[in-house]
């Protein structure tokens, strides 16, 4: 162990992109920013310091290591033991069962969301559902009402998609003030799964749709009761019925035994522990879609069933709360999306969005999910603005906070925040939320 | 119009071979098992609530709710729903979304009375959801309705009366009408993010 230490120590005294608040924590991340900086000749320290002493056998290679157990499930290593999921500390509740948390982007490698580290919004906690005793409800303006087991419908030939989820309060914190410091506080009501489920549409077509079947309810089996109308085109195109994430069954908090899964549209109408679904000819206009999930417009109205969660982007790292440890070559990453398409491009800027260049795409980039972008920037260690800017197959450019406030009316508890994000890098190389 | 914009997006993508759904084909077995109506009863709490179809018998008066108030609310909500330890005001509101202080109550916000029957009833109080009795939800209505100045001191609410009541937000919404930003890819002398 004081092997480690030292390496932890060393690591810590180096010149690399560290997140202030976690210091020496992340550097398995910060050795991989130093190895660009170095072979960029940005950075000196390590690399002489570490050819002026030969490299000792790592401890481990001296000792037998755990054995396997009979039986586990395997957790991440205890020096990840910092990257969780955290419950919204900028904007705080009084209670914690409608509540949220939010997923460590910043730390999020790849596309893919790991499960335990997902991001929560419920409005009533989390239940623990028996599966055994769990059953799906079809009803209303359907030719024959129908229920499923969960066995019933694990027994359909399954498919699996890979989506973005996102709430529709991701960012409400940071319009035109400055609240949140990381980007898990700023972006991380985010996550990307992969799903796995059946069509919602199989199960609408075996019950058989009425004539004028125009809308479609869904309803938890959790103390709301959550609720949500979808309209029968949505519900007939790419939604699911789903109840594997990730190649497991979903987590309890995010659904289990089973969740509607709408892709592209605003995480609270995936409805979670779905129990119900009412075909009708009308939307319900329930709670949850007039006093809430609606968008505050001028002249007092309200912008109702605003479902897609419009193309987005932002800068993971360097991000807030981060530091550049010194000029020279900086690997900017970050994830763009759309809840109407693939990505097409995205573009960053470093002078606040007078000049902009097109950033490298990583495969894969998917219909509806996390694409990863990267570009290597060579900082001069002057003050810089920071962003991306990510364009959508339909051609919508994301737009910057000033747009948008052109057409809405951003006060208050404002949804559907899909802003240019910039962050400002100090010359000392401290990276800030600039959103104001 | 949501309805229509969607069928001729819908058209568009499915003449370009790109929707999903269209080449999902049928699983070609069905697992399901019929059920009836009357075997979804209980279940079945919803309220449509523009027109409060779903809205079961039974009654309830302004008096009767701010009993049960007192038993079942006050403590996260606040004395005559003023605000509470855990809750904000459910009182006053109207006229405040013209201000940079939106006020959001069921007074002020909720387009048809009905909402605070489907709420209560699948969601409140917190600690033991669905517990309520279908009067007892009536009676809390008529109570949250008259401390917002929507019905009288005497009213009772059932299923006709509380879908007969006006809110004063019922024409407060607009339906989705994004993109409503018309954002460009512009590379070189643009204009910066903030001015």
């Amino acid at each position: 162990m004081g092997r480690r230490k030292d390496e932890l120590e060393k690591s810590k005294s180096s010149s690399v992109i560290q997140p202030v608040e976690e210091g020496r924590r992340s550097f398995l991340k910060g050795s991989v920013m130093l190895a660009g900086a170095a072979a960029a000749g940005g950075s000196a320290g390590l690399a002489g310091a570490a050819q002026a002493e030969p490299l000792p056998i790592p401890e481990s290679n001296k000792s037998m290591g755990r054995e396997i157990e009979p039986t586990a499930y395997g957790m991440p290593s205890k020096y990840e033991a910092h990257v969780t999921r955290n419950r919204t500390d900028v904007f705080k509740n009084k209670q914690h069962w409608s509540d949220w948390s939010m997923t460590p982007l910043q730390h999020q490698k790849g596309i893919i969301t790991p499960n335990g580290l997902f991001y929560e919004r419920h409005h009533a906690g989390t239940p623990d559902i028996n599966p055994q005793q769990h059953t799906l409800v079809v009803h209303g303006m359907v030719k024959q009402p129908l229920k499923f087991s969960m066995d019933d419908l694990m027994r359909y030939p399954s498919m699996s998609k890979f989506y973005f989820m996102e709430c529709s309060g991701n960012g409400l914190t940071d319009w035109k003030a400055v609240k949140s410091t990381t980007v898990q506080q700023t972006h991380g009501l985010l996550g990307c799964a992969q799903w796995t489920g059946v069509p919602l549409s199989w199960l609408l077509d075996e019950a058989g749709l009425a004539d004028g079947a125009k809308w479609v309810l869904l309803e938890g089996a959790d103390g709301s009761a959550h609720l949500r109308s979808i309209p029968i085109e949505k519900c007939m195109d790419d939604a699911m019925i789903v109840w594997g994430m990730n190649g497991e069954m979903l987590r309890p908090e995010n659904g289990y035994p089973l969740r509607a899964f709408i892709p592209g549209w605003e995480g609270n109408v995936s409805v979670k522990w779905l129990r119900r679904i009412k075909v009708g000819d009308k939307p319900w206009n329930a709670r949850s879609e007039t006093a809430r999930y609606t968008d505050p417009m001028p002249e007092g109205k309200w912008r109702q069933f605003s479902f897609v969660m419009e193309c987005k982007s932002v800068i993971t790292s360097p991000s807030g709360g981060m530091k550049i440890p010194g000029p020279g070559r900086v690997e900017i990453e970050g994830f763009a999306w759309s809840g109407n398409g693939t990505i097409k491009a995205v573009d960053v800027t470093f002078d606040g969005g007078k000049t902009w260049r097109e950033a490298k795409l990583e495969d894969p980039v998917l219909d509806k999910c996390l694409t990863r972008f990267r570009y290597s920037w060579d900082w001069d260690g002057g003050p810089a603005k920071i962003a991306s800017r990510a364009v959508d197959s339909t051609g919508y450019v994301q737009p910057t906070v000033a747009d948008i406030d052109k057409s809405r009316a951003i006060v208050g508890f404002v949804q559907h925040h899909n802003g240019i994000f910039p962050w400002s890098v100090s010359s000392s190389g401290e990276v800030a939320n600039a959103i104001a | 119009m949501l309805s229509r914009k969607w069928t001729a997006a819908l058209v568009a993508l499915t003449s370009a071979g790109l929707v999903a759904g269209a080449a999902w084909a049928g699983p070609g077995v069905k697992y399901g098992s019929p059920v009836s109506e009357a075997d979804v009863a209980a279940l079945d709490i919803d309220i449509r609530t523009s027109d409060g179809a779903g809205l079961p018998p039974g009654k309830g008066s302004v008096a009767e709710g701010a009993k049960i108030y007192a038993e079942q609310c006050v403590d996260c909500h606040g004395e005559k729903a003023g605000g509470g330890s855990v809750y904000g005001p459910m009182v006053g509101g109207v006229g405040s979304f013209l201000t940079d202080k939106r006020k959001v109550t069921p007074g002020s916000m909720y387009p048809y009375a009905p909402i605070l029957f489907d709420y209560m009833k699948r969601a409140m109080p917190m600690t033991a959801p669905q517990s309520l009795s279908d009067n007892e939800v009536y009676a809390l209505s008529a109570y949250i309705l008259n401390l917002n100045g929507l019905v009288k001191d005497d009213a009772v609410m059932d299923a006709k009366s509380l879908a007969a009541v006006e809110m004063p937000n019922k024409n407060g919404f607009v339906v989705d009408n994004r993109p409503d930003t018309k954002a460009e890819r512009c590379m070189s002398d643009c204009k910066p993010i903030k001015e």
